[in-house]
């Protein structure tokens, strides 16, 4: 956030704005905070507090919950494959992105635009739509050929891969295009091929929005409850699937239930949060451009 | 549009092709290799058409079959049933047919109220924040978190917030409020509908949010300067500078917006397990049901061809209209 951006207007704002913005900031932020509040404060009650009446404060403090969670259900083995998972479709994610994105800022050539479009336009499928004939593509594949798509952490990355693909290839030509063209031209000068010049220039001018993009390919994989559903087995079930767990045993574990997902949501929102001045950046200079 | 997407880049592999159009590139000096761009192209189109493209037109070809149980070890086998599927699904006299395009409407409404109520409350919250006030770093990130948080985890707190006995919402409404006279009952029956709609506003805004956020950076501070020295007032200057220029971001955060709340299947997925309630019926739930639970996957692949045509129209027409009068080169 620049200073010139700060000091946007010469004169002070009149009383009606500044007493609009703390009445909606306020509600908002309550809005916002409850469900966060639930979530801590439960996370620390003893099972008692969360199967009676709802409590505002806890009757005492226990990190009990925190200690259960993990021989409830496997957790640790669910964290494990989401990890996997959502890590390696994000490094592929990125690496893929930034090669279709350097080609389509960089060069001209026939179907750009067609590709642009139809990577684009694959953000519209509603999902239920390829779930079904995917789920039948990875069976018969894994039928056919013996790899295992099906079931295996490995279908489940190549599927969540394609998911942040095209948001980062758009967001990633935006970013690119703000590169002058005349540094990568002169480091193709200087002998440098055009992936040097990709290597070595324009993908460490481009780092914020890189950032941004790996934040939003980590969060949809880390997140995705539809896939994971289908795709995955007892051995490869991701956290996504893994946390419904709590809910289906005969007692419902409310305190255990939030600590899980206090636990599982503090990876991803203390980076988002860490990151998050990359993400408003990348999109200033790259989508929303 | 599918079509000719898959043929395109395909035909154009030609070097002669990109090398004729090179010359009247921007600046056609610099293409060296024709084939790189490609290449570079390659894996993302591979992995493109294997996930979602191929899977399209199988689901479109499975929408013709009469696909149960029976076949699914070899679906290649199943029996064609022409447009069977698609009158089973349009015949909104008998239940199937019914229930879907019940489905159908609560999915609309529901999109509507939660798309404009995110970007309400997210284009507000960005431009209230557009200037520097103690704690805004703060509260920026903590309006983010709602966005941040796991689908999943997020979600399954408000499950327990909504709980009937033990839920913080009835605590609230009717054990301090009294506004009831009997603890509601959220995640079944009527009120579903609106404990849905409160979940997605809640997730979703934050993105409306972060978008117009970003938007804001974009506009010239001179605009605001001049406004100022013409003595334009806040409210003034929000009306005629800062409003109209987010146009072009407003035309495709209201469009991702509508795509993402009409497909969301995450959101009432972990909200009320496999059988959504009728009144929150919404169509990605609905499908998933006819399809998994009954497994006929052909009529549950009928539907969602249908579910595509109808976004690709209402996207296709929300463009036109948009985007009349502004530059294509924006979109």
């Amino acid at each position: 956030m620049s200073e010139a951006q700060r000091l946007r207007s010469p004169m002070a704002p009149p009383s009606s704005f500044l007493w609009s913005r703390r009445i909606l900031l306020t509600l908002l932020t309550g809005f916002v905070l409850v469900p966060v509040y639930v979530m801590v404060s439960s996370s620390l009650k003893p099972l008692a507090d969360v199967t009676g009446r709802f409590r505002w404060l806890p009757s005492g403090l226990t990190i009990r919950p925190y200690i259960d969670i993990w021989s409830t259900v496997p957790l640790a083995h669910y964290f494990l494959n989401s990890l996997i998972v959502a890590g390696t479709a994000t490094v592929c994610s990125v690496v893929i992105a930034v090669f279709a994105a350097y080609a389509v800022s960089r060069y001209s050539f026939r179907g750009k635009r067609v590709f642009t479009v139809t990577v684009l336009s694959t953000q519209m499928f509603p999902g239920i739509l390829f779930l079904l004939p995917l789920f039948l593509l990875y069976v018969n594949i894994g039928n056919a050929t013996g790899i295992a798509l099906f079931g295996s952490r490995g279908g489940l990355i190549l599927t969540y891969l394609t998911f942040s693909l095209p948001f980062s290839i758009w967001m990633l030509i935006g970013y690119f295009d703000s590169v002058p063209r005349d540094l990568d031209e002169a480091a193709l000068v200087d002998g440098c091929g055009p992936l040097g010049a990709l290597l070595r220039i324009v993908v460490p001018a481009a780092i914020p929005g890189i950032v941004a993009v790996a934040v939003y390919a980590f969060m949809t994989a880390w997140g995705e409850v539809l896939f994971a559903s289908v795709m995955t087995d007892d051995t490869t079930r991701t956290l996504a699937v893994g946390l419904q767990g709590y809910s289906t045993l005969n007692d419902v574990y409310w305190n255990q239930i939030m600590a899980a997902s206090l636990v599982v949501s503090v990876p991803v929102v203390a980076g988002f949060l860490l990151l998050q001045r990359y993400l408003v950046a990348g999109l200033t200079a790259g989508a929303v451009k | 549009m599918t079509a000719t997407a898959l043929k395109e880049p395909s035909v154009s592999g030609s070097p002669s092709g990109a090398a004729a159009r090179d010359q009247r590139g921007r600046r056609p000096g610099r293409i060296r290799r024709t084939g790189l761009p490609y290449l570079l192209l390659l894996p993302a189109l591979v992995l493109e058409l294997l996930v979602h493209l191929v899977p399209m037109v199988i689901g479109i070809v499975m929408s013709f079959k009469e696909l149960t149980q029976f076949y699914i070890r070899d679906w290649g086998t199943a029996p064609w049933a022409g447009l069977g599927n698609y009158r089973v699904s349009v015949d909104f006299d008998a239940p199937v047919g019914e229930a879907l395009l019940h489905s159908f409407f609560v999915t609309v409404g529901f999109t509507v109220l939660s798309v404009g109520l995110c970007w309400l409350i997210g284009t507000a919250a960005a431009v209230l924040m557009q200037d520097t006030f103690r704690g805004r770093g703060l509260l920026r990130a903590l309006f983010l978190v709602p966005y941040a948080l796991p689908v999943y985890a997020a979600v399954i707190t408000w499950v327990f917030m909504f709980q009937h006995d033990n839920g913080l919402v009835n605590h609230v409404l009717h054990d301090q409020l009294h506004l009831t006279d009997q603890p509601s009952f959220w995640l079944i029956g009527d009120n579903s509908f609106y404990a849905l709609l409160t979940v997605s506003v809640w997730k979703g805004w934050p993105f409306a949010f972060l978008i117009v956020m970003a938007g804001l950076q974009n506009i010239p501070r001179e605009l605001y300067e001049a406004a100022a020295l013409d003595g334009a007032g806040m409210w003034q200057q929000i009306r005629r500078i800062t409003l109209p220029s987010l146009r072009p971001v407003n035309q495709v955060l209201v469009l991702v917006l509508f795509l993402w709340t009409f497909n969301d299947f995450n959101t009432p997925y972990v909200l009320f397990g496999k059988a959504a309630p009728e009144a929150a019926d919404l169509v990605s739930v609905h499908i998933y049901q006819a399809s998994f639970v009954t497994w006929n996957f052909g009529t549950g692949s009928a539907m969602s061809v249908l579910l595509l045509l109808f976004l690709l129209v209402v996207t296709g027409v929300y463009l036109a209209l948009t985007s009349r009068g502004r530059r294509t080169a924006d979109v």
